[in-house]
């Protein structure tokens, strides 16, 4: 599904991620771990296109498809999502209104017409409920005046609306209280396909107790230099990241 | 994510719509302001001596004065020798009088508002002005059945002298500053409106001002009378075709309101706003005022300004009938090197009057946007209560948004509340919407629409849809 290669990038002159490579097949989670500013965001903003950050090596593929020509919105309806790990508030712009525009956005690029009102109130209903999304929540402004958990769920909410075949996850885990955090990641379970896959970017194993890695990369300082199964996910928070510095020579 | 990136970095001008001229014969007497000029233009019109004599008490007036700097605008010289103060499109020979040139009635089609009945907006009547004079007007006969006088301003003056000799200058006087001086001794065409008593207007009135002639000045008049427990809504629309020159519109807006009486008047101002260089473009230069005279008598202004490279105007109420009501609901964009000083002046007189100012500026571009208010309480003005609100929206970092709010308060039992706030749109918003698969410009369109929805909202229904478009095609091309 998604097979970066090489992927350098940097924002500002200043080169954060300094060679990634990283093949996620259909269905697959794969959790990057590291500490901050080792380029975990930038891995993120980088593969859905944030403008501020400029590839200067390297490929990003998705379904096959060369997406680093693509604009963000392009990568968006290919079918890739990014929880943000601090969603911005759009005052004056009803939640309705933002997903409407971001749904039948996707449906014309996809040669369909938009959906009618009708079926797209009941499904924002139905989605709604599988996070727990208070429907006080969604007539509002886009996340504005939102706690930091509403904000999260939010995104979930956002993501089982858009259905996304690929879903980066940037530290949902931050700032969420462990009620929270369960339905977060509980509503991320139900709303996942087989055939969808996960991103999972954090740093502490919290999150991972929720939602089950196949594989687990450590990224170092713009690299990735481990990758294991799930097994290495609980000895980092045992452990800590200096064991594999040492192992890796840096 | 610097400013520079790629948030605001060109500022491209979208195609105006709305910049195609009318190849129609038109007469256009010689440029230059003289008294001589005044008098023809009265002449051509077939004026009665009295309102000769109000133009040239104007001109002469006008001639003592200075034009006014303390706008926040750099205005471009205006030599007001070297315009036409007279076009008339429809004096094209070889047709009957009362017929109308096939070519005006395309123009007007072409911009969204036929002028054949048959195939008009259900619900609104027009009085179709292109330069200086009136082309037509439509439902008259339907509103004359129930007393009402929708007419162009030189038929009143024909038909209805009274009373427009009656409210001529009454609430805009000609001594009221240099623009309404000028307008005063050279006004052309406009729309008048008499609502007899308790009679309920059944149809939206609304004029539209379209500018063709190239070297004119546009200064229309408008008159609306709303007597004792009548109701209006009154709408108006503007626009211009594309020049490199700058074209002057000074106009002005009385509006009279009796007891118990309701007026409701929107505009949506679309003139030519100059290119992206900042060439060319519509002075618009304009004063508006409404009196409450009535007791307990409304009057509701609403703008949606997203035209003309210089807005000067301050639509405003004078409320001397007690428990009168007024409020101001504006949106100005400014996008490119266009320049907005707007605002309203409520003035309070009568007792427990309340008015409500909601200003939204929204800034692109190199453009400079100006909220500009004053609110006066009397001292006479028991229990007078007013609400302000004006905020600003910025779109990238060339832009500017100012805001003036002046407050003159002569009574202890005032309530007078101002607030303000000043946002931008993020890059991070807009990648926000990206992400989720909406384009840049149609998240500023929505973030825009937004913003203005408070505004927007008290438009009447066909044309809060216009303006809707209309605000995103503004700004078009604002993000890089």
């Amino acid at each position: 599904m998604l097979q970066i290669k090489d992927l350098h990038a940097s924002i500002n002159g200043k080169e954060i991620l300094k060679g990634i490579n990283l093949n996620v097949q259909d269905g697959e989670i794969h959790a990057v771990m590291g500490l901050n500013g080792a380029g975990k965001s930038t891995l993120s903003n980088v593969i859905v296109g944030h403008p501020a950050y400029e590839v200067t090596q390297g490929t990003i593929n998705f379904n096959g498809k060369n997406i680093l020509t693509l604009k963000p919105e392009e990568r968006a309806h290919e079918g890739i999502f990014l929880s943000f790990q601090q969603p911005t508030e759009i005052p004056g712009v009803s939640m309705v209104n933002f997903m409407r525009a971001a749904l039948n956005a996707k449906r014309k690029y996809k040669g369909q017409e938009p959906m009618p009102a009708g079926d797209f109130l009941k499904l924002m209903r139905e989605k709604r409920q599988i996070v727990e999304l208070d429907s006080k929540l969604t007539s509002r402004s886009v996340n504005e005046g939102f706690s930091g958990g509403e904000k999260k769920r939010n995104e979930i909410f956002q993501m089982a609306m858009l259905e996304p075949t690929l879903c980066i996850l940037d530290e949902t885990d931050s700032g969420l209280d462990v009620d929270a955090l369960r339905v977060v990641a509980e509503g991320f379970n139900k709303l996942r396909r087989p055939e969808t896959s996960a991103i999972v970017i954090t740093h502490y194993q919290r999150l991972l107790d929720y939602i089950k890695p196949d594989i687990v990369h450590v990224l170092i300082d713009g690299r990735i230099v481990k990758t294991a199964g799930p097994e290495l996910a609980t000895e980092i928070e045992n452990r800590g990241f200096d064991w594999i510095k040492e192992e890796v020579g840096l | 994510m610097t400013d520079d990136n790629s948030f605001v970095r060109e500022v491209a001008e979208k195609k105006y719509e709305y910049g195609f001229t009318t190849d129609v014969q038109t007469d256009i007497i010689e440029k230059g302001l003289t008294e001589d000029i005044v008098r023809l233009i009265s002449q051509k019109k077939g004026e009665p001596e009295w309102l000769l004599e109000f133009r040239l008490k104007a001109f002469r007036y006008w001639l003592t004065i200075e034009q006014p700097t303390w706008g926040h605008l750099k205005m471009p010289h205006i030599n007001y020798q070297d315009i036409s103060y007279y076009a008339d499109p429809t004096k094209s020979k070889n047709k009957e009088p009362g017929e109308i040139d096939p070519e005006l009635m395309k123009t007007f089609d072409k911009l969204g508002i036929p002028l054949e009945e048959r195939m008009a907006l259900a619900g609104t009547a027009v009085d179709a002005v292109m330069d200086s004079v009136s082309v037509k007007t439509t439902f008259r006969e339907k509103l004359q059945e129930k007393g009402i006088i929708f007419c162009s301003f030189s038929e009143a003056v024909r038909e209805h002298p009274d009373l427009v000799r009656q409210y001529l200058g009454s609430v805009v006087p000609y001594k009221d500053n240099y623009f309404a001086a000028l307008n005063s001794a050279v006004f052309s065409d406009g729309s008048f409106v008499y609502i007899p008593k308790g009679v309920r207007c059944p149809m939206e009135l609304s004029t539209y001002f379209r500018i063709n002639a190239r070297g004119t000045g546009q200064f229309e008049r408008t008159l609306i009378v709303c007597d004792d427990d009548a109701y209006v809504s009154y709408l108006e629309g503007c626009t211009a075709p594309m020049r490199d020159e700058n074209q002057l519109h000074a106009a002005i807006v009385e509006i009279i309101v009796n007891e118990r009486a309701e007026v409701k008047y929107s505009t949506v101002q679309n003139w030519y706003p100059g290119d992206s260089e900042g060439k060319g473009g519509v002075l618009n230069l304009v004063t508006k005022r409404g009196h409450l005279r009535g007791a307990n008598s409304k009057l509701s202004w609403t703008q949606v300004e997203t035209g003309s490279a210089i807005t000067w105007k301050y639509p405003s109420c004078i409320l001397t009938g007690d428990n009168s009501q007024a409020e101001f609901y504006s949106v100005a964009v400014t996008n490119n090197h266009q320049q907005a000083d707007t605002g309203t002046k409520m003035i309070h007189l009568g007792k427990n009057t309340r008015s409500t100012i909601i200003s939204k500026g929204i800034s692109a571009g190199k453009s400079q946007n100006t909220y500009r208010g004053l609110v006066r309480v009397a001292k006479d003005a028991e229990g007078a209560r007013n609400y302000s609100s004006c905020d600003s929206l910025l779109l990238g970092s060339q832009c500017g948004a100012h805001t003036f709010p002046y407050m003159d308060i002569h009574n202890d039992t005032a309530v007078v509340e101002h607030e303000a706030t000043t946002s931008k749109i993020s890059e991070d918003q807009l990648f926000y919407c990206n992400q989720r698969g909406i384009n840049t410009e149609e998240a500023v369109s929505l973030i825009v629409n937004g913003y203005a929805k408070e505004v927007i909202n008290k438009l009447p229904m066909e044309f809060a849809v216009e303006a809707q478009k209309l605000l995103g095609v503004s700004l078009e091309g604002s993000v890089g």
